[in-house]
C-alpha cells in the first residue's frame, strides 16, 4: 500500500466534494429570477407577512447560508466555510430543523439497504459472470446470460414494482412499504430484527438488480482469462475445479472490473431516491424526494452534498481494499 | 491540407488515395464498397439474431412515434368508458385509464417525446465523451490530458441521479430535448475513459506509428486511423447510453419530479401507482402497458448494442464478405458466427 496512491485518491475525493459544493452554490445563484425571487414565495408562504426585501434576504441567509445581499465571492466564501468548517447545511424551510439533523436521522436506513444491495448485486454478478464463463456455451450459460440481459433491460424501480406486486400484494411474504412494522418495540428482540429485515429486503433486492449489470462484463473478462496459460497449467496440475474457478479465474477477472464496480457504488447509492419512494422507505432518498415536492431548497442541496460525501467515502474505502486484492498496486506503479 | 513539406507530399498522397497496383474500374470499386459496407454487415446481421431483433424492436417504436402519431388520435379525457378492460374493443385494445383515455393512444403519443429525449441525451453524452476521450488520448501525458481526466473522474464519482434531480427541480425543463441534455450530464464520463484508453492503444499500433513517421498530418491520422477504429465503440455505447437515458427520464417522470406536460410512460406509471393500481386489478393494464414498453425498448437497445458488437467485428466481417475469395465456405462461416459469440 503506497501512501502516494492513497493520497492521490484522497485528493481526488476532496476535489470532487468541493466541485459538488460549488455546483450547489451556483445552482442557488442560477435559480430562475435569482435566489431572492425564487425563494420569496416559498419563504413567505411559510412565515407570512411583510415583503421587506432586507428581511427576506436575512431569512434566506438563515435558511440557506447564502446571503443574496453580499457580493458573489463573499457569498461563496461564507457558504463554503459553513459547509466545510461548521458542517452546517442550512435549515429546512418546512420542518424548521437543521438540515444536518434531518439527514442524520435518515442516513442509517439508507446505508442499510444500499450496503446490502451492493453486496448482493456485486457478489451475484461476480459469481454468475465466472460461472457462465467457466461453462461457456452450455445451456446454463445461455439461460443465465439471457436472463441477465433481460434483467438489465428492466429499470430497477420497475423490478421493485414487480416485486411489490408478486411478493407483497399477491402473496403476503413481505410488507409493501415502510421500514418497520407498526407496534413493534425497537431493541434487540427477534420480532424487531425480523421486521427490519423484511422491510429492507425488497428495496435492497431491487437496488441490487442495478448492480448486476456488471455480470456480462465479468463473463467477458473471465472468458479472456480462461485463455491464459496459467489456467491451462492449473488444469494440467489437476487442481480441483472449484479452486481454479475461484482462485485463478475469479480473482484475476475481478481486477479489471474493480474500477467499474467502484464507479457503480455512486449509481447504486443514488438509486435510493427512486427506490425509497416506490417502497415508501423513509431513508435519505425519500427525504430528498419530499424536498423536491415542497421546493425545500436547503434540504435539497443538503441531501445532494451528503449523497456525494457518502459515495466518495464508499469509493475511497473500496480503493483501500483494492490494494489488498491487487498486489501490483503496492509496488508503486500506476 | 497544406503541402508545405515537399518530401512528405508523395507519401501522403499514396496513403490517402489508396492506390492499387492495378487500378480497378469505377463499377468494381462501387461493387466492392457495397460488398464491404452493406452486404457483409447485412449478412452478419441476419446471422446474428440479436442485431436483427434489436433493430426490429427499435424500428417498431420509431414507426409508433412517427406514423402511429398520425394514425391514432391524441387521447383526451372521456374518449371512452372509464377503466375498460383490455382486449375487448378494437377502439381501445389495451383498455382505458381512470379518465377514459385509451391506453394504447397514450403509449403512442408518448413515443416522440421519448425519442427526442434519447436523441438529445445520446448525442450530447456520446459526442462529449468522444471529444474528451480523443483529445485526452492524443495529448497523453500533457497537462490537457490530466486536466480532462481529472474532470472526468470528478463527474464519474458525483452521484448522478441526485444531481440531475436537483437541476430539474430548479429549472423544471418541459422541452424533451432539454430534459435529454440534462440527463446526458452524468452519462459521458465512463465512455470518455473508454475512448481515451482505446485511442491510447490504437496509437501504439504499428500502422499509426508508421503514419506518424511518414509525416502524415495529424488530421488525416485522426480521421483514417483512429476515428474509424473508434466508431464501433461509440455506436455500441450510444445504444447503452440511450438505455440509461430511458431509465432515468422515465424514473424522474415516475417520481413526478419532471413537470407533467406531455404524455410519457413514466407519467402514466406515476398516475397509476399513485392511484394504487397494484391493488386494483381493473387499473393494472394502465401500469403494466408502459412498463412493457420500457422493457421492450431497452431490451431492443441492449440487443442492438450486442449485435453491433459483432457487426463491427472486423474478422467476422471479413469472413462474411465475398471479397475474401472463399465463396464455398460462406454457409459454414455463418454457423460459426452464430455459435462463436
Amino acid at each position: 500500500m503506497t501512501p502516494k496512491y492513497l493520497l492521490k485518491r484522497l485528493g481526488q475525493a476532496i476535489l470532487t466534494f468541493l466541485v459538488t459544493m460549488t455546483v450547489s452554490f451556483l445552482l442557488y445563484q442560477a435559480m430562475p429570477g435569482g435566489p431572492t425571487e425564487a425563494m420569496r414565495s416559498v419563504i413567505l408562504s411559510q412565515s407570512g407577512g411583510s415583503v421587506d426585501i432586507d428581511r427576506l434576504n436575512r431569512m434566506i441567509q438563515l435558511y440557506t447560508n447564502v446571503n443574496p445581499d453580499q457580493p458573489m465571492h463573499v457569498q461563496y466564501f461564507n457558504y463554503a466555510s459553513d459547509v466545510i468548517l461548521r458542517q452546517d447545511l442550512g435549515t429546512s424551510f418546512f420542518k424548521n430543523e437543521k438540515v444536518t439533523t434531518l439527514i442524520m436521522q435518515r442516513i442509517p436506513w439508507s446505508m442499510f439497504i444500499s450496503v446490502y444491495a451492493l453486496a448482493l448485486g456485486y457478489s451475484l454478478s461476480i459469481f454468475l459472470g465466472v460461472m457462465t464463463a467457466y461453462r461457456e456455451k452450455s445451456r446454463f450459460d445461455s439461460t443465465v446470460s439471457s436472463l441477465i440481459i433481460g434483467l438489465n433491460s428492466i429499470p430497477y424501480y420497475i423490478v421493485g414494482v414487480v416485486l411489490i406486486y408478486f411478493l407483497a400484494i399477491q402473496n403476503n411474504y413481505f410488507p409493501t412499504g415502510g421500514r418497520i412494522g407498526s407496534g413493534i418495540a425497537a431493541g434487540y428482540n427477534p420480532e424487531f430484527m425480523l421486521s427490519l429485515v423484511k422491510h429492507a429486503a425488497l428495496p435492497a433486492i431491487s437496488m441490487g438488480a442495478l448492480a448486476t449489470s456488471g455480470a456480462l462484463a465479468m463473463r467477458g473478462n473471465a472468458i479472456r482469462v480462461l485463455g491464459e496459460d496459467y489456467i491451462r497449467v492449473a488444469q494440467l496440475r489437476g487442481l480441483r475445479e472449484t479452486r481454479i474457478a475461484t482462485q485463478y479465474l475469479g480473482h484475476n477477472s475481478i481486477l479489471p472490473m474493480y474500477t467499474q464496480f467502484m464507479i457503480g457504488i455512486a449509481g447504486v447509492f443514488s438509486s435510493a431516491v427512486i427506490v425509497e419512494e416506490v417502497f415508501a422507505y423513509p431513508g435519505m432518498g425519500l427525504l430528498m424526494f419530499e424536498a423536491v415536492k415542497t421546493q425545500d431548497y436547503p434540504l435539497l442541496m443538503g441531501t445532494l452534498l451528503v449523497f456525494t460525501a457518502i459515495s466518495l467515502t464508499a469509493i475511497f474505502i473500496a480503493d483501500l481494499t483494492y490494494t489488498l486484492i491487487d498486489p501490483r498496486i503496492s509496488v508503486g506503479e500506476e | 491540407m497544406s503541402e508545405t513539406h515537399s518530401d512528405s507530399f508523395d507519401l501522403k498522397d499514396l496513403y490517402d488515395e489508396d492506390i492499387d497496383p492495378d487500378p480497378e474500374s469505377r463499377a468494381d470499386r462501387a461493387k466492392r464498397f457495397l460488398e464491404m459496407n452493406v452486404v457483409a454487415p447485412a449478412r452478419i446481421a441476419v446471422a446474428d439474431w440479436r442485431a436483427l431483433v434489436g433493430g426490429a424492436i427499435l424500428a417498431f417504436f420509431l414507426l409508433m412515434g412517427s406514423v402511429g402519431v398520425w394514425l391514432v388520435e391524441r387521447p383526451t379525457s372521456g374518449d371512452a368508458p372509464v377503466l375498460a378492460a383490455p382486449f375487448e374493443s378494437l377502439a381501445y385494445p389495451l383498455g382505458t385509464d381512470v379518465f377514459g383515455q385509451p391506453i394504447h393512444a397514450q403509449l403512442i403519443h408518448a413515443t416522440p417525446g421519448m425519442f427526442k429525449m434519447i436523441f438529445a441525451g445520446a448525442v450530447v453524452s456520446v459526442g462529449f465523451a468522444a471529444l474528451v476521450g480523443v483529445v485526452a488520448g492524443f495529448e497523453h501525458g500533457t497537462r490537457i490530458d490530466s486536466f480532462l481526466m481529472t474532470v472526468t473522474d470528478v463527474v464519474i464519482t458525483i452521484p448522478g441521479l441526485p444531481l440531475i434531480i436537483v437541476i430539474t427541480a430548479i429549472f423544471q425543463p418541459e422541452n424533451p430535448y432539454i430534459v435529454g441534455v440534462f440527463l446526458g450530464i452524468d452519462n459521458w464520463p465512463g465512455l470518455a475513459r473508454t475512448v481515451r484508453s482505446q485511442v491510447l492503444s490504437i496509437r501504439e499500433e504499428s500502422y499509426v506509428e508508421a503514419s506518424e513517421i511518414m509525416g502524415i498530418p495529424l488530421s488525416s491520422i485522426l480521421r483514417r486511423d483512429i476515428l474509424s477504429q473508434l466508431m464501433p465503440y461509440v455506436m455500441i455505447n450510444g445504444a447503452l447510453t440511450s438505455r440509461r437515458i430511458i431509465f432515468e427520464s422515465v424514473g424522474l417522470y415516475f417520481l413526478g419530479i419532471l413537470p407533467f406536460t406531455t404524455f410519457n410512460w413514466g407519467v402514466m406509471m406515476n398516475l397509476a401507482y399513485e392511484g394504487n393500481a397494484l391493488t386494483r386489478p381493473d387499473m393494472l393494464p394502465w401500469m403494466v402497458a408502459p412498463m412493457v414498453c420500457i422493457f421492450l425498448l431497452s431490451f431492443g437497445l441492449v440487443l442492438l448494442s450486442q449485435g453491433l458488437d459483432s457487426l463491427f467485428n472486423v474478422r467476422l466481417r471479413a469472413r462474411h464478405a465475398k471479397t475474401s475469395k472463399k465463396k464455398g465456405t460462406s454457409k459454414n462461416n455463418q454457423s460459426q458466427a452464430t455459435g462463436g459469440d
